[in-house]
């Protein structure tokens, strides 16, 4: 009963709120503008309850990005990597003679691509094993020497580039420490122990800097969405 | 009952209410708040005045969706605009679906300040490829490869930027606007590869663990959440590029006062907890 009351108190004051500043501002008269803004409210009305608004505007929100991702992809993957040059531009066409090459080039890896939908048959699912064979074979073969180049040998680098500094002596010395920490064949006990605490306290600062940031992440879409709501939508600001 | 037990057993519902205030007021009543310049922002922008005006292309990837389009929007914007001004040609990519139709929201924003920017003679959109890692690898290569084409269909070698324009070498920067890993696969193919620069701009969420690769030299800067963006507009506006509305810079008041509250909370949520574990405990001992 007390939450009713309190409901409706709180309705009446934002409704109060929101007519206030349709007199005051300068309403969009967009009508996709208040579509987004209706849907902003619908999501944030989460806050007190879990209510149909919200669950419509979720759902609506996750159809129509599966949505538009399955259409880009479709458009830039598949229209114009295989069938424009199989059927529109003719890529294996050159002076009315036809090239092998080229049209393997498009085929070979169209056919194998479509081994990724022998997974919804069950006596040829084992064919899926092509393409993903070929991807981890191939991805693999690219990224590893890369991916040491680039965190690894540079991290060591430069992480051992000792330069007469206090951030570099800390630097150092955490990285020391937290290596410690997970060295798990000893036990965790004397001069390995103390040490496996400081490395502690080390990775306790990353996650606290690491929390810090997401809270300002959090509240910047919380800013971005009343920047719409009071700009866009209203007009209430400048 | 006790203030403190109170406190402990409040309706979170008032912690929404007061972050929404926090954030709200500002905006009706600004602070304007001094804001500092960080050096990694400094950096990036220091690296796109560094490209010769309507010399080689800065590279834009647009590689994030309309959940963080908030923090990475503005960055995007003030971007475009510090490169139009000063007649610096850009490229604008995506490795994510949803990342073309951010850069082309993006473009769609900014272009009517700059009547007289072309697509194909100061900027080309190259829409997205699917393929994350084979796209950026073959950059390096030749961008044809990749994209044969523009996002709108014609030919890049039909177009005038592109005329000296085929890899790695004829870019002058590249700057990855990223809400996920993306940026690590920049460093790992374009950079480590190919030893191409790179600047990123990332939500805060991501930016912690980003900062050991702006430790070693692998980001030439970085531009970190909505505080990055608004660094940024800063540096635009105090070289006089700009005059539009700043978006990340508006919103920092509303950032300082909710971390404020939030760091308020935390305080009072810590005093609450232990004088009410206190409480209980001469409670107990009183029996």
């Amino acid at each position: 009963m007390k939450e009713r009351k309190g409901l409706i108190i709180g309705s009446v004051i934002l409704i109060i709120i929101f007519i206030g500043m349709l007199i005051k501002g300068e309403p969009s008269k967009n009508i996709m503008v208040w579509i987004a803004a209706i849907l902003t409210l619908s999501i944030y009305s989460f806050l007190y309850r879990d209510n149909i608004f919200y669950k419509f505007a979720e759902h609506l929100f996750v159809g129509v990005s599966v949505g538009y991702s399955v259409s880009v992809v479709y458009q830039n993957a598949f229209i114009r990597r295989v069938f424009d040059p199989l059927f529109i531009t003719r890529t294996y066409i050159v002076e009315g003679q036809f090239h092998i090459l080229p049209f393997l080039a498009v085929v070979i890896p169209t056919l194998i691509g479509l081994l990724m939908v022998s997974v919804f048959t069950k006596r040829q699912a084992w064919l899926i094993r092509i393409p993903i064979a070929f991807v981890v074979g191939s991805y693999a073969g690219m990224s590893i020497s890369p991916s040491f180049q680039a965190n690894i040998f540079e991290q060591t680098r430069s992480t051992l580039h000792i330069a007469l500094s206090i951030s570099s002596f800390i630097m150092i010395f955490g990285v020391i420490t937290t290596l410690v920490y997970f060295f798990f064949s000893k036990e965790h006990k004397g001069f390995l122990g103390r040490t496996a605490n400081v490395g502690i306290w080390f990775i306790m600062i990353a996650f606290g800097a690491s929390f810090g940031y997401t809270v300002m992440a959090r509240i910047s879409l919380l800013i971005g969405r009343m920047n719409f709501l009071l700009y866009d939508w209203l007009g209430v600001i400048k | 009952m006790n203030f403190w037990k109170k406190v402990m057993k409040l309706n979170r519902r008032w912690i929404f209410l007061l972050i929404a205030l926090a954030v709200f007021i500002p905006f009706l009543k600004p602070l304007r708040l001094p804001l500092s310049i960080t050096k990694p922002a400094k950096d990036v922008f220091d690296a796109v005045e560094s490209i010769p005006p309507e010399g080689p292309p800065l590279l834009i990837a647009t590689d994030y969706a309309p959940s963080t389009a908030p923090e990475l929007d503005p960055m995007l914007y003030a971007l475009l605009r510090h490169c139009f001004v000063t007649k610096r040609r850009v490229m604008l990519l995506a490795l994510y679906p949803q990342g073309a139709g951010m850069a082309q929201a993006g473009l769609d924003f900014i272009l009517p300040e700059f009547p007289d920017v072309k697509s194909g003679e100061d900027y080309v959109f190259l829409g997205y490829q699917p393929g994350v890692q084979a796209v950026v690898m073959s950059l390096g290569e030749d961008v044809r490869l990749a994209f044969p084409t523009d996002a709108y269909g014609v030919s890049l070698d039909s177009l005038p930027m592109m005329e000296h324009v085929r890899n790695y070498d004829d870019i002058a920067l590249v700057v990855d606007l990223a809400g996920s890993s993306i940026p690590i696969t920049w460093v790992i193919y374009a950079v480590a590869r190919y030893g191409q620069r790179l600047g990123v701009g990332v939500t805060a969420v991501s930016a912690a663990q980003y900062y050991p690769y702006l430790n070693s030299g692998q980001f030439i800067g970085m531009l970190g959440g909505l505080k990055g963006a608004a660094e940024y507009e800063i540096l635009i506006q105090q070289k006089g590029y700009t005059e539009a509305r700043q978006i990340a810079t508006i919103g920092m008041d509303s950032q300082s006062i909710a971390h404020l509250v939030i760091l308020a909370l935390i305080i009072i949520g810590n005093i609450a907890f232990f004088a009410s574990k206190s409480h209980k405990k001469k409670g107990t001992s009183s029996k």
